[in-house]
């Protein structure tokens, strides 16, 4: 034992001396990019836009608009629906009518062939979609463009192929659809979640009420679009926007068989709340604070791609990323110095630029929550590490940031910052590693870094997480279950086991 | 003489591998129904504290028992029916005195819970593969997925029956490898607490099972709120309860299945999706290449 910490420290001396004798990369002086934004004279944008349902776009009742930004300007793009209770109710009358009359009636193969139309829709509107999606939550183009709106998609696509197979999905027992499904989705992939949402639950047999989050709704309209073009049957699925308190109508509607959440655990928890007891389904996506744990075995340079990916993808806007990293001590300082490096050539700025690394922070609200954790950072004594990257006055952004010197204890390592903000600690062993990253209440997604395969399987298989990374973060597919242990939630998304969530089985 | 005088036995708690009366010191007396009001025992009203020590002993065995082979734990359930057929006479008497039933009654109880034990047991080492898939990505990843405990349940057994309500909702929550809190019948504790000594003497590790009589009304939602407690097996049968259950679980996003619970569960009441209701998925990717 004593060995092996004395090892250790020689090893740790040894980097870094290594590391402070080597001089700091330079990137971004010596080479300027011209600007490559996206064209966006393609979106059709309507000044206004009503609420889904039905089939039809229709004006709200409560003559309630209000206004959707693009967040990397501040520029109002349009003005969409509130829509009160009086709107959600005819909403799931709409999806309840069209779930007896026609969904439910329908042979299973025509089914899928309708959610096949949509998949291939997606498919065709590829880029107009990325634009808007682009410009109403601002994450970068070649993240909209190459991961949500393909694999959006690719859901539609893999859950179309079920539609007539659940009885080879769950052998031995007969399956019934629920109903009207209620499904709220947060900002962070407008298009990708309502994807996640519906595509599983239509395969199955049910009707759709969606409610957009209120920062992003024109992406989830333009599918509502779509499932016109797709003469998807009035009524299977229906689009009402608005803030919490639609939400909360839709959640409290009696005559909705199932609440489907992705969203914060705080709000996860009001609603599973408000559900007990009224016999409604519940599948709660929450939060995380995913731990990336990098063994001094791993391929650094890789692992470092890794824990970028992890963090800073999407702006930190995710529920799995590695927010927390937790590095084996003998080799911190390497991985620290390369971390500082690589986000320093971290582009930021206009997210239509094809060569945008960083894009706008969705909201004021979520910027002013980032900047009071990373305070509490500074406050708490962490050690600070940012991009010097120019801020663009308008919009909202903020620099990809790390701190070191984190304790467990700290704000910054419990709370879930959603924001491009990644608290780095050490480790020694691998036993300390699994007990640091599980200690959370969250239990969405973790990481681990080795080159040794038995490493792998023992430390992952001790993870109290639903999705873990290894040698790699952030991968997403279709037929791959997503969800999470503990505080994260419970349910999956994806795969056969999402169909689960959709069905009752007799 | 006096070597006929039978000695009474003391029923109590099993918490951490041990049989303890509650850290309360209250007790309530179990009478029989027929001939009428005759004092069987005095058995233990468990506490809140019983309960926290409960869930803090199941903590602590969860690891180590999620760890064994399923081998392993198929034949320590297998060990628990050997030791329940070892005394079915004695179950028998407690369901004949302390329920009323017939003596045939009884003895159908009893043959249902070892069997059902039995069905369990052979669980333990098949669930995973009907419950694991490897999903065919779209890129070159290794992606698989597996069920894992859920960790620590709660589990509100039924009133009635006493002893096959308790092991049909107790069997499938532990052969996955989770631990288990368990509040046995209200009414009817003393089977539940004789099952403890069958647990104590099945290799079962101290702690993976702990058994509480007592007030439901008054330890259900110390159960239902405790931060450490990750799932409730409600096989309870009381609406209001279970609502409040549904409510209490909030508190840490536990997962709550609840079961109506029929006087009769000989013959449906088992199989994979017992077992599916306390697992979770994790999905694990890893790269192809060289």
């Amino acid at each position: 034992m004593s060995t092996t910490v004395r090892d250790g420290r020689e090893r740790r001396e040894a980097a870094e001396k290594a590391a402070s004798e080597r001089p700091s990369l330079e990137f971004g002086s010596a080479w300027s990019y011209a600007p490559s934004p996206e064209a966006t004279d393609h979106v059709a944008l309507a000044p206004r836009y009503g609420l889904f349902i039905g089939g039809k776009f229709v004006p709200p009742g409560s003559k309630k608009h209000f206004r959707t930004i693009n967040p990397a300007t501040e520029a109002v793009l349009s003005e969409v629906a509130e829509a009160a209770a009086a709107d959600v109710d005819a909403a799931v009358r709409s999806a309840e009518d069209a779930y007896r009359k026609r969904w439910s009636k329908l042979a299973p193969a025509a089914r899928g062939k309708y959610i096949y139309r949509i998949a291939r829709l997606i498919q065709e509107k590829a880029r107009a979609l990325a634009v808007l999606e682009t410009m109403n939550g601002g994450k970068p183009i070649k993240e909209s463009r190459d991961v949500d709106v393909p694999l959006a998609a690719a859901h539609f696509f893999y859950y179309a192929g079920w539609a007539d197979k659940l009885s080879w999905a769950f052998r031995g027992r007969r399956t019934e659809p629920l109903g009207v499904c209620g499904q709220i989705i947060p900002w962070n992939f407008p298009l990708l979640m309502a994807a996640w949402k519906i595509a599983p639950a239509l395969a199955c047999g049910n009707t759709v009420v969606l409610k957009p989050a209120e920062t992003t709704p024109l992406t989830a309209l333009a599918l509502a679009e779509i499932c016109r073009e797709a003469d998807l049957p009035p009524g299977v699925v229906n689009v009402v926007t608005g803030a919490g308190e639609t939400g909360a109508h839709l959640v409290n509607h009696p005559r909705v068989a199932k609440i489907a959440f992705t969203g914060s655990t705080e709000v996860g928890k009001i609603i599973q709340r408000a559900v007990a007891g009224t016999g409604k389904r519940l599948t709660l996506e929450l939060g995380g604070k995913a731990a990336n744990i990098v063994f001094e075995d791993a391929a650094i340079d890789q692992a470092v791609e890794g824990i970028v990916n992890g963090i800073y993808f999407n702006q930190g806007h995710v529920c799995c990323a590695g927010s927390r990293l937790l590095v084996q001590e003998s080799i911190e300082p390497v991985v620290r110095r390369k971390l500082a490096d690589r986000i320093a050539t971290l582009r930021l700025g206009d997210p239509l630029d094809k060569n945008t690394d960083v894009g706008a922070i969705n909201s004021a609200a979520q910027l002013a929550k980032i900047r009071e954790l990373v305070q509490s950072g500074v406050d708490e004594g962490a050690v600070l590490h940012q991009s010097a990257c120019a801020i663009p006055v308008k919009g909202y952004w903020f620099p990809p940031t790390f701190f070191t010197g984190v304790a467990q204890s700290h704000r910054i390592a419990r709370e879930e910052i959603f924001g491009p903000v990644l608290a780095v600690m050490t480790f020694r062993t691998p036993e300390e590693a699994i007990e640091k990253a599980n200690n959370t209440p969250y239990g969405l997604s973790a990481g681990v870094w080795t080159d040794k395969g038995a490493k792998i399987f023992q430390v992952s298989s001790k993870l109290r997480a639903g999705v873990v990374w290894a040698n790699t973060f952030n991968k997403f597919d279709p037929a791959s279950p997503f969800g999470g242990y503990k505080e994260s939630g419970f349910g999956r998304e994806g795969g056969m086991q999402g169909l689960k969530e959709y069905v009752e089985l007799r | 003489m006096s070597s006929e005088l039978p000695v009474r036995k003391t029923y109590k708690l099993y918490i951490g591998g041990e049989m303890v009366r509650t850290e309360s010191g209250r007790s309530d007396p179990i009478y029989s129904p027929r001939p009428k009001k005759a004092l069987l025992a005095n058995v233990s009203r468990g506490s809140r504290k019983d309960v926290r020590d409960a869930v803090g002993k199941a903590r602590g065995a969860h690891d180590g028992w999620a760890k064994k082979t399923g081998y392993l734990r198929g034949q320590i359930l297998y060990r628990m029916a050997e030791m329940l057929e070892g005394r079915a006479e004695s179950f028998e008497k407690i369901l004949r005195e302390s329920r009323g039933l017939s003596p045939a009654a009884a003895r159908r109880e009893a043959r249902a819970s070892i069997d059902r034990i039995v069905h369990y047991a052979g669980w333990s080492d098949k669930f995973g593969a009907l419950l694991s898939t490897v999903n065919p990505v779209a890129s070159s990843y290794y992606d698989f997925s597996v069920p894992e405990p859920t960790g620590v349940v709660g589990v509100v057994a039924p009133e009635t029956p006493e002893l096959l309500g308790l092991v049909t909702y107790l069997a499938p929550v532990i052969v996955s490898g989770n631990a288990a809190v368990v509040l046995l019948s209200e009414r009817h504790p003393l089977a539940g607490l004789e099952l403890g000594e069958v647990l104590a003497t099945s290799d079962l590790p101290a702690g993976v099972a702990n058994l509480i009589s007592g007030r439901k009304e008054e330890l259900v939602p110390h159960l239902a709120r405790h931060m450490d407690v990750n799932a409730i097996c409600d096989a309870g049968g009381d609406a209001a309860l279970s609502k409040a259950i549904a409510q209490d679980a909030a508190v840490n996003v536990k997962r709550v299945k609840r079961y109506a619970v029929h006087d009769n569960l000989a013959g449906a009441a088992q199989g994979l999706e017992f077992i599916e209701a306390f697992v979770e998925t994790k999905t694990t990717w890893h790269p192809v290449g060289v």
